[in-house]
């Protein structure tokens, strides 16, 4: 059965077009309702943290976001274009491949697994995009990828292999990669939860530096409350795939209105 | 009858045999060149979208990994013609053998494609790579590795099954021992020393096949 998407708009416009805009999106795995008609704004410029229990669809809203996983219901708007759908005959229609190549080139990920090609090295991997994708000459994309390692402090290792490197040293070059595309949009999936506790600062500095000094819109999952706390513009905490609450870090930290909310935080307290 | 090795008769039949061994290698080499390429098709197809072109590849490998390799031979050289597809002993010999070999090496790589996790493709869209990139690109490279020891296997494998490419005439080293044996009638000298030249080359091949892996491991920093 075909959804009715006469409802969504071919495209966003107006004063204030969010750079994201999730609208009434729904996300089933069988009978299983992961995230249920979710609305979401992100502006331009704009660090938003998602927090909540596991399963409680954080990881798949950025997963749909990157198009690593297709809705069910409702369109994802990037830019005031829509993402997961495309206009024909005046029509939202599901994308093509094509265009979704097109429509995702916007946004760039970091993983919870780094997800760095072992083949290559570090500098191999920032190349490795701008050059087949972008069609980037290789001189430009060298010296481009040694600005980012630069930035995030991995210089000294761009001839390494990711085998040669500690988890925070290739979280790091993920991220230069990811950057190296200059994507619009950057997603952070639980980016420090597969490093020892010793190495997430590295990461989280950059993630921090990236925020203060570029004009970014991010959108991060993390179990690190101190973090999401001292960098986000704003916190969505997500349960059972709703948004139960959001606002602004001190507000939602500080003075959570929901009980949920309450549970979650003292919970988390505790652990730490 | 005591044992009767004739040094005399060896000599003069070895130049003839060192002869038919660079047949015999041409042919593994070739061979094998048909089955790596073809292989990698063959896994590669597998794995799109249409479902129809992976069942009718599915099951052609089963039917050629099911059924012997010498009637796969004999097949393609005498029933070719019927089909208008007239092959001398070398072609034919090597479509054969090749196909019959693509099959096994499809397998390997389908296991090594396997392997590659998740995330890498996933890096792959986050990169916006188009497919062919990634498999040229990121996925084939990683497959490869640990395909490496099946894949030697296999090459020694093509070379010890040479042999059978003599029931079409390729005058491989079989055929010429055979020959050898018909014509003199002694069969001790020209069988052993085809014994033994299978031996020196496929004991070396194997170690150095071994060498390789390790050494692709490291470049590719896998290791």
């Amino acid at each position: 059965m075909m959804e009715d998407l006469s409802n969504y708009p071919l495209e966003l416009t107006g004063d204030n077009v969010p750079m994201v805009r999730f609208l009434k999106v729904t996300k089933r795995y069988g009978d299983l309702v992961v995230l249920d008609q979710l609305d979401l704004d992100v502006a331009e410029g704009e660090m938003v943290t998602i927090i909540g229990p596991s399963g409680s669809g954080k990881t798949t809203v950025l997963r749909m976001l990157m198009t690593l996983e297709t809705i069910n219901e409702g369109v994802i708007y990037v830019d005031g274009k829509p993402l997961t759908h495309m206009e024909k005959n005046g029509k939202l229609v599901p994308a093509d491949r094509k265009y979704l190549r097109k429509a995702r080139s916007q946004i760039g990920m970091c993983f919870q697994h780094f997800n760095l090609f072992p083949h290559m090295t570090a500098l191999e991997n920032c190349m490795e995009g701008p050059v087949q994708v972008l069609g980037m000459k290789k001189a430009e994309a060298r010296e481009r990828a040694e600005e980012l390692l630069e930035l995030v402090g991995m210089s000294d290792k761009r001839d390494q292999h990711p085998s040669r490197l500690s988890g925070g040293q290739q979280q790091r070059v993920a991220i230069a990669r990811a950057l190296a595309m200059r994507p619009k949009v950057m997603l952070f999936d639980e980016v420090t939860s597969a490093l020892d506790p010793e190495v997430i600062g590295e990461v989280t500095n950059v993630i921090r530096s990236l925020v203060e000094k570029h004009n970014l819109t991010m959108l991060m999952v993390t179990h690190q409350m101190g973090f999401a706390k001292d960098i986000s513009d704003r916190v969505c905490f997500f349960f059972d795939g709703k948004i139960e609450e959001q606002g602004a870090p001190e507000d939602l930290f500080g003075n959570p209105q929901k009980e949920r909310t309450q549970q979650f935080l003292s919970a988390v307290k505790e652990a730490d | 009858m005591g044992f009767n090795w004739n040094w005399e008769f060896t000599w003069e039949i070895l130049p003839k045999l060192m002869h038919a061994t660079l047949n015999t290698l041409m042919a593994a080499g070739f061979g094998y060149a048909i089955a790596v390429v073809l292989g990698m098709v063959f896994a590669l197809a597998q794995r799109t979208p249409y479902w129809a072109l992976t069942k009718v590849v599915r099951e052609f490998i089963e039917f050629i990994r099911s059924t012997p390799l010498i009637l796969q031979i004999f097949f393609v050289y005498y029933v070719g013609p019927q089909f208008g597809l007239k092959l001398g002993p070398w072609t034919a010999g090597m479509i054969a053998i090749g196909l019959h070999y693509s099959a096994y090496l499809s397998e390997v790589y389908r296991g090594g494609l396997d392997a590659v996790p998740k995330g890498q493709w996933e890096a792959c869209t986050a990169l916006n790579m188009s497919t062919r990139d990634t498999y040229w690109r990121i996925v084939i490279p990683q497959a490869i590795p640990p395909a490496l020891a099946g894949m030697g296997n296999y090459l020694v494998g093509i070379f010890k099954d040479t042999p059978m490419l003599s029931v079409i005439g390729v005058a491989e080293l079989m055929h010429t021992a055979n020959a050898i044996g018909s014509s003199s009638y002694r069969y001790l000298e020209p069988y052993t020393l085809v014994g033994i030249i299978f031996l020196a080359i496929s004991l070396p091949t194997a170690a150095l096949i071994r060498v390789f892996e390790d050494r692709v491991r490291r470049k590719l920093g896998l290791k």
